[in-house]
């Protein structure tokens, strides 16, 4: 393809690509970034190719492999177009009945249809699925559309449209002014707002200076990033342009996290496809604005996504972090001033060009503008990337969309923030999504890690597994963080092993001020946050364990007991072969029993008893 | 670890990413990121190579390779086996699946065992929530995972192995 040299040309090129398909095209589209994969999606890509070959129709019916819809649960998703209709959990056998129903027009395979789990009916359309109704995807829903391995899918939705209006029309502290009015505040956990930093970036002295977008999302259990990496990589790319053309950058770095493979992988082809067009490189779009990106792989360091551990990683050093005497704005990747925002913030930017500032702060809250995408897991109906606006309750993103908690039980807590952040209980339900709100009741926003948990979860083991996560990332270099995080996961230990003492919650209390007042960043300063919101909200279970000698949860093995119920067991046996220490006995079709001294609370036996016989005390 | 004459095949590797990375001393974590895709592990002899060929301290560069959990000093198995430690599966009883696959084996997470045949390793997240607790072997999920089912899964591919 000859380079674009001018937003004329660029608007020509799109004009054509839109003119050269098909508004009635029938296509079918599969979910296939990496969690698709997990279940399953590439069979099914495979599949449906060859029995489109098979049945000649490979240049009648598109088929297009997309990043993550944000459903995980159903996936693999595959939609039918024209219509929408949308069928889950497909597998590589099911794609003949698929393409027949197509072919014939005859309504849809009633089976692969999603069931509605608040009525039971089924419904067809993508659009009538209810996990999607509450939601407002104004980040996601690109990625239903668009092969991220082709830009032409991205230019022909609208795509750099925003940075074509930006550098044609708009100086660079107009861009400015706009991300500031617009409210926008980092998405990566620290909330900063985005405006203000790249003033900082723009004011600061110096002739050279960086963009960066860290794509280092470290916090487990939350992937947003990963989604918008894989699905949609030119909306960060495009962000990232826009950003470097207002604060001044030539060059730019996108860091991802080494356990991202395919998101390397896509991000670097739309790289390559950008240079192609004249999106990326000298002279862009013919407006003498230079810019270009590379891309870096994290070596498996959490705390290479605090952001100066992360630039002394792209420097070539270990990922220790600086204490921020000197923002990076002023001094950074390589003591020149640097932007560094992750990938929800730089993919948000071209919105705020696109549909105006005063449209970005119509959405949200007083204080937290946009909207936020969240991966909502643990004890939930249905597990995915969810985007929802700012102030919208935890409540209805956990039930209304997520469908509330699985097996008829109980919900205990919802941890958001990931080690960072704090666990938040049934009270606190209904307070809004809102970086400050969140704060205010002991958690936070963070990167969008929400995990749900239920009746069967402990919480002095979760912040227990917390510290213990954190002690394994931190980087060693100052005492409070490297001395306190130990010190405290030695005390929650002795806790879970029934060995506490009624002064280890003082003690936990003052370590936890320690790190906070004095760790060097913010992995340390934040590091007390999962156990000082567990003992606010649930002290009566550290009390358990420390004067009863209990796990309520029935999860600390020094707490619980195995047993089995002789009125559940039928004695068919099934739980004796898994026992690992032979624990297990009893005549057939008697109930059995476990011997409590053998026993090492596996759970293999809980594991296998299909009649839920065996039980915790 | 054992040193000595450097294999030839092992050189030209390393001499091959050093090119394609321009010699560039910043890029060091991508060069033996590189070097360990190829050869499965970073051994001493190759830290030593890439020491001298770019100048860097040999206690930095060993210093990078012991700070970032994605290098390994050691040789690695056949099968590379990977537990999901993220909050969501640890939740839904990850350790347990662990600790199974640690008993199976006869060895802790981190270790290889001593013929070579596996190395478990634990991730904090794998970003496939809804089927947690997650086992990946050799690229392949494992999805709702327990103690009775990760037994089931390795015993198969023993048994693979063995025939």
């Amino acid at each position: 393809m000859k380079r674009i040299g001018s937003i004329e040309e660029f608007e020509e090129l799109r004009e054509r690509i839109k003119r050269s398909r098909r508004p009635d095209q029938q296509r079918i589209t599969i979910s296939d970034g990496t969690c698709c994969r997990a279940y399953g999606s590439l069979p099914v890509v495979k599949a449906f190719q060859e029995e489109l070959q098979q049945r000649g129709l490979q240049d009648q019916v598109e088929v297009k492999a997309t990043g993550c819809h944000g459903f995980c649960d159903i996936e693999p998703i595959v939609i039918v177009d024209p219509g929408g209709v949308l069928y889950q959990r497909v597998k590589a056998d099911d794609v003949p009945d698929i393409i027949d129903h197509m072919m014939q027009n005859n309504g849809a395979v009633e089976r692969l249809l999603h069931v509605d789990p608040a009525t039971g009916q089924r419904v067809t359309y993508e659009h009538e699925v209810p996990f999607y109704r509450k939601q407002r995807r104004e980040l996601f829903q690109v990625s239903r559309w668009i092969d991220p391995t082709n830009i032409d899918d991205y230019i022909a939705l609208g795509g750099y449209s925003a940075l074509a209006k930006a550098l044609s029309s708009m100086e660079p502290e107009e861009v400015i002014e706009a991300v500031k009015k617009s409210g926008l505040r980092g998405r990566g956990g620290g909330g900063f707002p985005t405006g203000r930093k790249w003033a900082s970036c723009r004011e600061a002295p110096g002739d050279i200076r960086y963009v960066i977008c860290n794509a280092d999302e470290g916090d487990p259990g939350a992937y947003m990033d990963r989604g918008l990496l894989e699905g949609n990589p030119h909306s960060i790319l495009e962000g990232m342009i826009i950003g470097a053309y207002a604060v001044g950058a030539h060059v730019g770095y996108v860091y991802v996290r080494h356990e991202y493979p395919l998101a390397v992988h896509n991000v670097g082809i739309a790289i390559e496809q950008a240079r192609e067009v004249g999106l990326l490189g000298q002279d862009i779009l013919g407006s003498g604005f230079d810019f270009d990106i590379e891309i870096r792989r994290g070596g498996g360091a959490f705390v290479c996504g605090e952001s100066s551990a992360l630039m002394r990683s792209l420097e070539g050093d270990v990922g220790e972090p600086h204490p921020k005497y000197v923002h990076a704005t002023e001094k950074g990747l390589w003591d020149s001033p640097t932007v560094l925002n992750n990938v929800e913030t730089w993919a948000n930017a071209p919105l705020i060009i696109n549909r105006g500032w005063e449209w970005f702060a119509s959405i949200g809250t007083e204080g937290s503008k946009g909207t936020k995408i969240f991966s909502l897991v643990g004890k939930i109906n249905a597990t995915g990337l969810v985007e929802v606006p700012m102030g919208i309750t935890l409540r209805e993103i956990i039930y209304d969309i997520g469908g509330g908690i699985p097996d008829g039980k109980k919900f205990k807590a919802v941890q958001t923030g990931g080690p960072s952040g704090g666990c938040l209980p049934e009270g606190l339900l209904d307070l809004p999504v809102d970086f400050d709100e969140l704060s205010k009741a002991g958690s936070m926003m963070g990167s969008g890690g929400m995990i749900v948990m239920d009746e069967t979860t402990c919480m002095v083991d979760l912040a227990r597994y917390f510290l213990n996560f954190l002690r394994e990332e931190s980087c060693g270099k100052c005492v409070p963080c490297r001395e306190g995080i130990e010190r405290s996961l030695e005390i929650l230990n002795r806790i879970c092993d029934g060995e506490g003492t009624p002064e280890d919650i003082p003690l936990l209390e003052e370590l936890a001020e320690f790190l906070q007042g004095f760790a060097l960043c913010a992995l340390g300063r934040t590091a007390p946050n999962p156990v000082l919101s567990t003992l606010r909200y649930f002290r009566d279970e550290y009390e358990a364990h420390i004067f009863d000698k209990k796990c309520p949860a029935g999860v600390c093995r020094a707490l619980i007991e195995y047993y089995i119920d002789p009125e559940a067991c039928t004695g068919c046996g099934a739980c004796v072969r898994p026992c690992p220490e032979g624990a297990i006995s009893g005549e057939k079709k008697q109930p059995h029993t476990i011997d409590v001294e053998l026993c090492i609370k596996c759970g293999a036996c809980r594991d296998t008893c299909r009649f839920d016989a065996v039980h915790v005390r | 670890m054992e040193t000595g004459v450097l294999a030839l095949s092992l050189v030209e590797g390393i001499e091959n990413v050093l090119d394609r990375h321009h010699h560039d001393r910043t890029a060091i974590i991508a060069i033996l990121q590189d070097i360990q895709d190829e050869v499965n592990c970073l051994p001493e002899d190759a830290l030593r190579y890439v020491s001298c060929a770019l100048g860097i301290p040999l206690s930095k560069v060993c210093s990078l390779a012991t700070f970032y959990k994605a290098f390994s000093l050691q040789p690695r198995g056949r099968h590379v086996i990977n537990v999901c430690l993220g909050t969501a599966c640890h939740v839904r009883g990850a350790v347990r699946v662990l600790e199974a696959v640690e008993r199976n084996l006869g060895i802790r997470a981190g270790d290889t065992d001593e013929n070579l045949q596996f190395t478990l390793e634990t991730v904090n997240c794998l970003g496939a929530c809804a089927l947690g607790p997650i086992v990946v072997i050799d690229g392949e999920y494992h999805g709702q995972m327990t103690s009775a089912r990760a037994e089931a899964l390795l015993k198969r591919v023993k048994a693979r192995d063995a025939s």
